[in-house]
């Protein structure tokens, strides 16, 4: 009866390793429970093979632990790390511990402490890797459906670092009884994984291939990988093994690559090299001869040949096998790459699943490179936008543009020296830095460019004199290493869709202020009396003086906007640049390209030339991903000749608007 | 009335007359003609800002003369550098590697590989790129520091002026232009070594003299290209041709609707000048010993318009004063030989402010003074303007700019 009842235990462990202890508080279980107390029954029963375990015999005697009930994996645990100990005087395990001369001994299957034993008491069970391998396995059983979600989910960590073909038993079994769904889902993509790697068979394994379909997930492609992996290797005959490609030398290889393989395999002779051949024609220069031929001559590759063939004749150097020979040679070789996995069935299912994912990559590709460009997009609106009212409603061409976006970045690392709280000063630096820029805009416009408004080439000049010096008094002030400007801890991070897919939180920030800016200019544009003057002001200006309106200080509020806009893109620009004195420099000609290509004077236009300018250049550095350089030569070349189709833009303005 | 053309440009022969005894002054005080007391590091100072004269007329023909601020000719001054500075770098590696062979024989295959390592073994690469093929042939590359760059504003300016871009728009076009070239050179894919660039200009293959004699004879190079060019500009701007290019700055639709073709005159200049400066830069690199891409970057070409604003637009004089007064008081400030100025509270080292200062006078100058330097001759000459506010000059002076007429 007991026997009976200990093998009933062993099935429902063996099929429902869940159930097993919930199955112990069953009413008809618990005569079990009462009468063979579970795992001291089976410690007794197996006593002999637990005491001396051997990889042969070992397998029913953990399947009887492991289905045993209370303590079963204390004692797996123990009896895997070496820590289980017999006790000669009456044949019963325990959970051992050494301190000093004694033993600490505890209850196998309460873990309760049970006295101490003198070493020579205790024979501690010692078994061999083997043995303890297959205790492994029972172990992750165990954990796989421990109680506490939080060991599961360690248990599927450590399969998926370092999965086993062992681990894909038990794993499947503890699927159905698995409780949270979350953990439910992890083990099911697991045991697939695993099924790629272990499966029994080509059938169930390229199954679970094509059961992912075009899963992004890099755990797919990192199990589909080493399946595809491939090694070159030559052949005297047909290539054997799983073939991935026959290599035709001279079109796949490189001969001289080929010939190396050879030699490597050793199926043909090292070859003499070109300057192993000149340094043995130059150890045998006699009389100023070399192989009868006069030195002068050696200058000619053929001459050479023929002298060394006139020294190996003589027996002085080796023999050098002519091209033609090494050729030949080649040509009686096979080629080939080969796959690591042998089954072909399951790499043609690998590859398949990779190039349907790489195609739903690529596609993904797409959606993250639009991202990019957008959020590029949106900077360089940023830096253009102040330049649009200036540029392109006033014409008045302000090189000192880059020096104010970098007004701006450094307005917000001053304030961040003295606010440390990063949001509160970010709150603080954008007013700050429009009214710093506002003043700077004003200032430079009373003092400079009112005088200049009918020379617009020395506008520019006059105010490239202003950008140097003031780019220069930066460097004075804040020295020429680069500023930090931390963006608050909100702002951290990225907004991550796929593993593919992933933009910042900061570059969405910009995009929302670029957006913010758009909608600031258009009111004060289109809704406010100072947009009033100023587009009347801008069309004409006698005009609109005689109606009342001073173009004086209309001038000079526009060019302060103007300026404080591009003080607040500094901030934007400064948190996720370094601030230097140089920054402005690098966004001055791609704001100006940015006006000239949208449209001067159309801020629709100077959203569509931002768009198309980042969009470009994400585009070709796609292209061209190692070099950035050649991105932005490639794209100012674009918009040179794009400038010859549109000279005046993407949105041109037309009618009285558009001034001249 | 006809008057010829040295009567009418008395500035050539003043010009001409200071050149020379300018040089003669130089090499008779250097240390390979004389007691040396002037350096030979001086020397070469001095003649390179020969060749910076050189290029600020070409900036001065195509700017003050044809209205075109062009913020590209450093460009073309740096590609002149270069076409040179690929033959001296050619030559100059193979005299050294065909010293290290020894004496048994190198195939022409393996002088060319050697030459390879050697020039482009600091950008990782070790083939000499398809537009060295003529590095080695001396009146190949002669031929280039003309046609490269003639070429490339010649085709710019085609499609620039052809699509009517006039004005700023031009000016910002020549710099994206300007930036564009510079970036690409920058890259160690152009084939230029990246911005390595190019270095070792200063020794002459198969020229045995030392620097002391080198420096002298480009000396003597740069003032006879400076004395020819500023002939040729003056012969160019006296003429009738001379007219049509003023009018085009002055008001290029008239001209246009005259029956001129604009855009063939300002393509000319254009070009022109663009091969003025890429000689002054093959003259200057050799000079300067070095050249990297960081050389043409924009600022260096609005540096150009700076020196000739300095020094004053639409004579030719004024572009040459500005260039050698800037650079030279340049060089001097940067040099850290001016004293520090001591404010009490803070201490001006001009080697830091001196940009400062260079830039706000330029401010000041493009405001008060927009004859720039040459407005002192004038003084001194007594010529005074008419300050007529834009009011009409006058029948007989009814063709001249306010400025450009005498009371």
């Amino acid at each position: 009866m007991r026997k009976f009842l200990i093998a009933l235990g062993i099935v429902l462990a063996l099929a429902l390793p869940g159930l097993a202890q919930d199955a112990g508080d069953a009413p008809q279980a618990e005569a079990t429970q009462s009468e063979a107390t579970g795992l001291r029954a089976v410690l007794q029963d197996y006593a002999k093979q637990i005491a001396k375990p051997s990889r042969r015999t070992i397998g029913p005697v953990i399947e009887a632990v492991a289905g045993s009930g209370e303590g079963a994996s204390r004692f797996l645990q123990a009896w895997s790390d070496k820590r289980v100990g017999l006790r000669e005087s009456d044949g019963a395990f325990f959970i051992v511990k050494k301190s000093g001369s004694e033993y600490e001994l505890s209850d196998p299957v309460t873990g309760e402490p049970a006295g101490t034993a003198p070493k020579s008491d205790i024979k501690e069970v010692k078994p061999n890797s083997g043995v303890r391998a297959e205790i492994g396995v029972a172990l992750v059983r165990f954990l796989l459906s421990d109680p506490d979600p939080k060991k599961r989910r360690e248990a599927l960590t450590a399969i998926d670092r370092n999965g086993e073909a062992s681990h894909l038993e038990p794993l499947r079994a503890s699927i159905p009884d698995e409780p949270d769904p979350a953990i439910k889902a992890e083990k099911q993509r697991l045991e697939r994984l695993l099924t790629i790697r272990f499966g029994k068979d080509a059938e169930e394994r390229v199954a679970a291939i094509d059961s992912f379909g075009a899963d992004l997930g890099l755990d797919f492609r990192a199990t589909l990988n080493p399946l595809v992996a491939t090694t070159r290797k030559v052949f005297e005959g047909a290539p054997e093994g799983n073939v991935a490609e026959t290599l035709k030398p001279g079109r796949d290889i490189p001969e001289d690559e080929a010939y190396a393989m050879l030699v490597s395999a050793d199926l043909a002779p090292a070859r003499i090299s070109a300057s192993e051949m000149q340094q043995a024609l130059a150890a045998h220069v006699e009389n100023g001869q070399v192989g009868g031929l006069p030195l002068a001559a050696m200058a000619d590759p053929a001459k050479r040949e023929e002298a060394y063939a006139t020294l190996a004749a003589a027996g002085e150097v080796p023999t050098r096998l002519t091209d033609a020979e090494a050729a030949a040679l080649v040509a009686d070789h096979q080629f080939a790459d080969i796959y690591a996995e042998p089954d072909p069935e399951v790499t043609a299912a690998a590859e398949a699943a990779l190039t349907r994912v790489s195609r739903t990559v690529a596609g993904m590709q797409t959606v993250d490179l639009g991202l990019d460009a957008l959020s590029l997009a949106s900077i360089y609106f940023l830096a253009a936008i102040g330049l649009a009212i200036t540029f392109g409603v006033m014409g008045v061409i302000n090189m000192a543009h880059g020096e104010f976006i970098t007004m701006g970045a450094y307005t917000g690392y001053v304030v961040q020296l003295f606010v440390p709280d990063y949001t509160l000063s970010i709150l603080i630096a954008l007013p700050l830095a429009f009214a710093i820029t506002f003043g700077a805009g004003v200032a430079m416009e009373r003092l400079v460019i009112r005088y200049l408004y009918k020379r617009p080439l020395e506008t520019l000049l006059a105010t490239f004199g202003i950008s140097i010096a003031l780019q220069q008094l930066f460097k004075n002030i804040f020295g020429t290493q680069a500023r930090p400007l931390t963006s608050p801890p909100w702002l951290e991070g990225a907004w991550t869709l796929n593993d593919v897919v992933s933009i910042s939180y900061i570059r969405i920030a910009i995009f929302v202020l670029a957006l913010i800016f758009l909608a600031l200019y258009l009111w004060v544009m289109r809704k406010t009396r100072l947009g009033l003057e100023v587009r009347a002001v801008t069309q004409n200006p006698s005009m609109a003086a005689s109606m009342g309106i001073n173009p004086d200080r209309i001038n000079m509020l526009a060019f302060g906007f103007g300026s404080g806009i591009a003080g607040i893109a500094g901030v934007a620009i400064g948190l996720f640049a370094k601030v230097t004195s140089e920054m402005g420099q690098d966004y001055i000609v791609q704001s100006f390209m940015t006006v000239v290509v949208g449209g001067v004077g159309s801020i629709f236009g100077t959203l569509a030339g931002a768009t198309l300018i980042g969009v470009l250049q994400k585009g070709i550095e796609w292209l061209n991903p190692s070099n950035t350089l050649a991105a932005q030569t490639y794209m100012i070349l674009f918009i040179i000749i794009f400038i010859q189709f549109r000279p005046r833009g993407i949105i041109a303005l037309k009618g009285r608007a558009a001034g001249d | 009335m006809k008057s010829g053309f040295l009567a009418k440009n008395p500035s050539v022969l003043w010009f001409l007359l200071i050149l020379a005894v300018f040089t003669l002054g130089v090499t008779f005080l250097s240390h390979a003609y004389g007691p040396g007391a002037i350096s030979t590091s001086m020397v070469k100072t001095l003649g390179k800002t020969l060749c910076l004269c050189l290029i600020a007329i070409a900036m001065d023909l195509v700017w003050g003369y044809t209205g075109i601020l062009s913020l590209g000719h450093f460009a073309f001054f740096g590609l002149g550098g270069y076409m040179i500075g690929m033959w001296l770098m050619y030559e100059r590696t193979r005299d050294i590697v065909l010293k290290s062979a020894g004496e048994f024989p190198m195939t022409p295959q393996e002088v060319n590989d050697a030459i390879g390592t050697q020039i482009f073994g600091v950008v990782g690469g070790s083939d000499l790129p398809a537009i060295w093929t003529f590095a080695g042939n001396l009146p190949m590359q002669l031929l280039f520091v003309v046609l490269v760059p003639g070429l490339l504003a010649l085709i710019f300016g085609w499609l620039a002026f052809r699509s009517r871009v006039t004005g700023v728009y031009l000016s910002i076009l020549t710099q994206a232009m300007t930036l564009a070239l510079s970036l690409y050179l920058f890259q160690n894919e152009s084939g230029l070594r990246g911005n390595n660039g190019l270095s070792g200009l200063q020794n002459i293959p198969g020229v045995s003299a030392g620097q002391d004699h080198l420096s002298i004879w480009f000396l003597w190079a740069s003032a006879l290209a400076l004395g020819l060019g500023y002939i040729a500009a003056s012969l160019i701007v006296s003429g009738k041709f001379g007219s049509v290019i003023r009018g085009i700055r002055d008001d290029e639709a008239r001209v246009r609707f005259l029956g001129y073709s604009v855009e063939g005159y300002k393509l000319f200049v254009f070009t022109l000048t663009a091969v003025i400066a890429a000689i002054a830069g093959a003259l200057y690199y050799p000079q300067a010993g070095i050249i990297n891409p960081g050389e043409m970057a924009p600022i260096a070409s609005i540096y150009l318009a700076v020196w000739v604003a300095i020094g004053g637009r639409g004579r030719l004089y004024g572009a040459v004063m500005g260039a050698a007064f800037v650079s030279i008081v340049s060089s001097w400030f940067t040099g850290g030989r001016v004293p520090d100025l001591p404010l009490g509270f803070y201490t001006i080292d001009w080697v830091d402010w001196w940009q400062v200062l260079l830039g706000l006078a330029f401010v000041l100058v493009t405001l008060f003074a927009p004859k720039g330097l040459s407005g002192l001759i004038d003084l001194f000459e007594g010529i005074r303007r008419p300050n007529r506010h834009g009011a009409p000059l006058g029948l007989d002076k009814g063709s001249f700019r306010e400025e450009e007429a005498q009371e």
